[in-house]
């Protein structure tokens, strides 16, 4: 049996054109073979697909005919809600101004990036010169100032009482301090740690060295304990470690530094120059280093430079107390050269003054 | 039938029933009725007038279909349902096109009605996949599948107009015709 006679076979088979007894016969072949009733539901399906697909086409036939009659054109008007121009903008193009913006914020990243401007470089150096050159007018301001105070500067302004510190050189109540601290006085007292007052007399000054000695006159004045520190001839070397105790205010005060030039402003070699921050009380203090020798008289007169402070080399004060009419015998042991400085400290109360001037 | 009744909107079981019956004026009337609607929706959303038509045609043929294999229970209203497809259809070629933007303009309350128009989509690839192999097939098979498949014309009408000699000669034609047909139809992917 061919193909195309199988086919029609199938096709009067289903459309119900075979007689009774063809029909029976055809369907025993296909009740035997699978394949041919395979080929029967395939036929009908595919049968029916196609007039299924006319249908369609039939349908849309209609459908479009239908409306061809409807004017959209006119509806369309009239449905169309018009949205402002800038929506429909952004409706239409919205893809490619995205990608238009995202360009164009890179590209302003990358200028910005390239010229270093997000590195802050620029206006931290911008902040830095406007810094400068505010300093460097300050600076001409101050040197105006300072030019202008140059004449009033030796003669020293004492207005009223004025008080230094001084030390004591010998048991019997001589006296070191500044010639600045007593230059303008009429009187002199000192006033040891417990308060006590006692009346002083200047017995030598050497104002080109900044250098005075007292001689406690009072009569209720009873000898100190031998001097526990001794003095120091020999130059001190740099960075020492350096102390000194003062009445910068109405109660002593230590402070501490180093040594941190042989030489004073200008390489004036009578001066030490240190780092300890004293104040004008100060002024006639000992300088000691850290094994009790007095090695400066503290010299705490303004400095321009900020933290940079003098005293008095030792050398000096000693050719100052050999000079002295009466010769007098230093003490040439030392007690505090074993101690802490805490206890240096304490033993140093007893020989420190407050040197109390009053004034012409 | 009242004439208003036949320029207005029918009413929801005056289209199943029409429909039933092959109904050329319900159909119509059916497609001027909500028409409008769904022009507006597509109209405002991303969409053109013939966009519109292809959109409202496939739904119509959708409830068309659904209506004549008898499965359709319609459980809203009809112009709720017709809306629903076609905004989901809507949905389905904006994103095909990469046009959604995420947000659509709607006019009308919706149902879900994924399913249907799933459905609806496996039977459109058969029906191009069959369109395009009749294209294939070419003269004068075309037209005597068409003629005998779809038009019911019977084998004697197709002999004679097409000059065949006798039945038997159309006959073994038109089954050579099929055969090509089925072949060129399921080689499609």
């Amino acid at each position: 049996m061919s193909d195309d006679q199988l086919l029609e076979l199938i096709e009067k088979y289903l459309n119900g054109e075979m007689t009774g007894e063809e029909r029976a016969s055809f369907e025993i072949l296909r009740n035997e073979n699978a394949d041919i009733n395979n080929r029967v539901a395939e036929h009908k399906q595919f049968t029916s697909l196609i007039r299924q697909y006319g249908e369609r086409l039939e349908l849309e036939k209609r459908l479009d005919a239908i409306h061809d009659e409807i004017d959209v054109h006119a509806l369309e008007e009239e449905l169309m809600i018009n949205p402002p121009w800038i929506v429909q903008l952004w409706r239409n193009h919205h893809s490619k101004i995205s990608v238009a913006a995202s360009i164009a914020i890179f590209a302003v990243l990358c200028t910005l990036f390239f010229t270093g401007y997000l590195s802050n470089r620029e206006v931290n150096y911008i902040q830095l010169r406007d810094k400068i050159n505010r300093i460097g007018k300050t600076t001409d301001q101050l040197k105006n100032k300072v030019n202008n105070l140059t004449p009033q500067r030796s003669a020293f302004v004492n207005p009223g009482d004025f008080r230094g510190t001084g030390f004591a050189i010998t048991a019997g109540g001589l006296i070191a301090t500044n010639y600045h601290v007593i230059e303008k006085a009429d009187s002199v007292y000192v006033e040891n740690a417990a308060g006590k007052s006692f009346k002083a007399e200047v017995l030598r000054s050497e104002p080109e060295n900044d250098i005075a000695i007292l001689k406690i006159i009072d009569t209720s004045f009873r000898n100190l304990s031998p001097i526990p520190y001794t003095f120091k001839r020999s130059e001190s070397d740099l960075a020492e470690s350096v102390y000194t105790y003062g009445y910068s205010q109405d109660t002593p005060v230590y402070d501490d530094g180093k040594l941190t030039s042989a030489n004073g402003l200008n390489g004036d070699s009578l001066n030490y120059q240190i780092s300890i921050p004293v104040n004008r009380g100060n002024s006639g203090g000992p300088l000691m280093d850290s094994r009790g020798n007095v090695i400066g008289i503290i010299q705490a007169k303004q400095s321009q430079m900020e933290g940079v402070h003098f005293a008095v080399k030792a050398s000096y004060l000693l050719n100052a107390i050999d000079s002295l009419d009466k010769k007098v015998s230093l003490n040439n042991k030392n007690i505090l050269a074993n101690l802490n400085t805490v206890q240096q400290v304490k033993k140093l109360k007893n020989y420190v003054f407050m040197v109390k001037v009053y004034g012409k | 039938m009242s004439k208003e009744s036949n320029n207005g909107i029918p009413t929801d079981s005056e289209v199943i029933l029409g429909i039933l019956n092959n109904s050329e004026s319900v159909l119509k009337r059916l497609y001027l009725a909500y028409f409008p609607m769904v022009l507006q929706l597509i109209i405002n959303n991303n969409g053109n007038r013939d966009d519109a038509k292809d959109i409202y045609q496939e739904a119509i043929i959708i409830l068309y279909n659904k209506v004549k294999t008898g499965d359709f229970e319609l459980s809203s209203k009809l112009k709720t349902y017709i809306y629903s497809i076609c905004r989901r259809l809507w949905l389905k070629r904006l994103s095909q096109m990469n046009r959604y933007g995420g947000d659509i303009k709607d006019f009308q309350e919706y149902l879900a009605v994924d399913d249907e128009t799933e459905k609806n989509n496996e039977r459109d690839m058969q029906f191009n996949k069959m369109g395009n192999a009749l294209h294939l097939l070419g003269e004068p098979c075309k037209t005597i599948i068409e003629d005998f498949y779809i038009n019911n014309r019977s084998m004697q009408e197709i002999c004679e107009s097409f000059g065949y000699t006798n039945a038997d000669n159309a006959k073994t034609q038109k089954y050579k015709c099929l055969q090509r047909l089925k072949k060129l139809f399921f080689q499609q992917k």
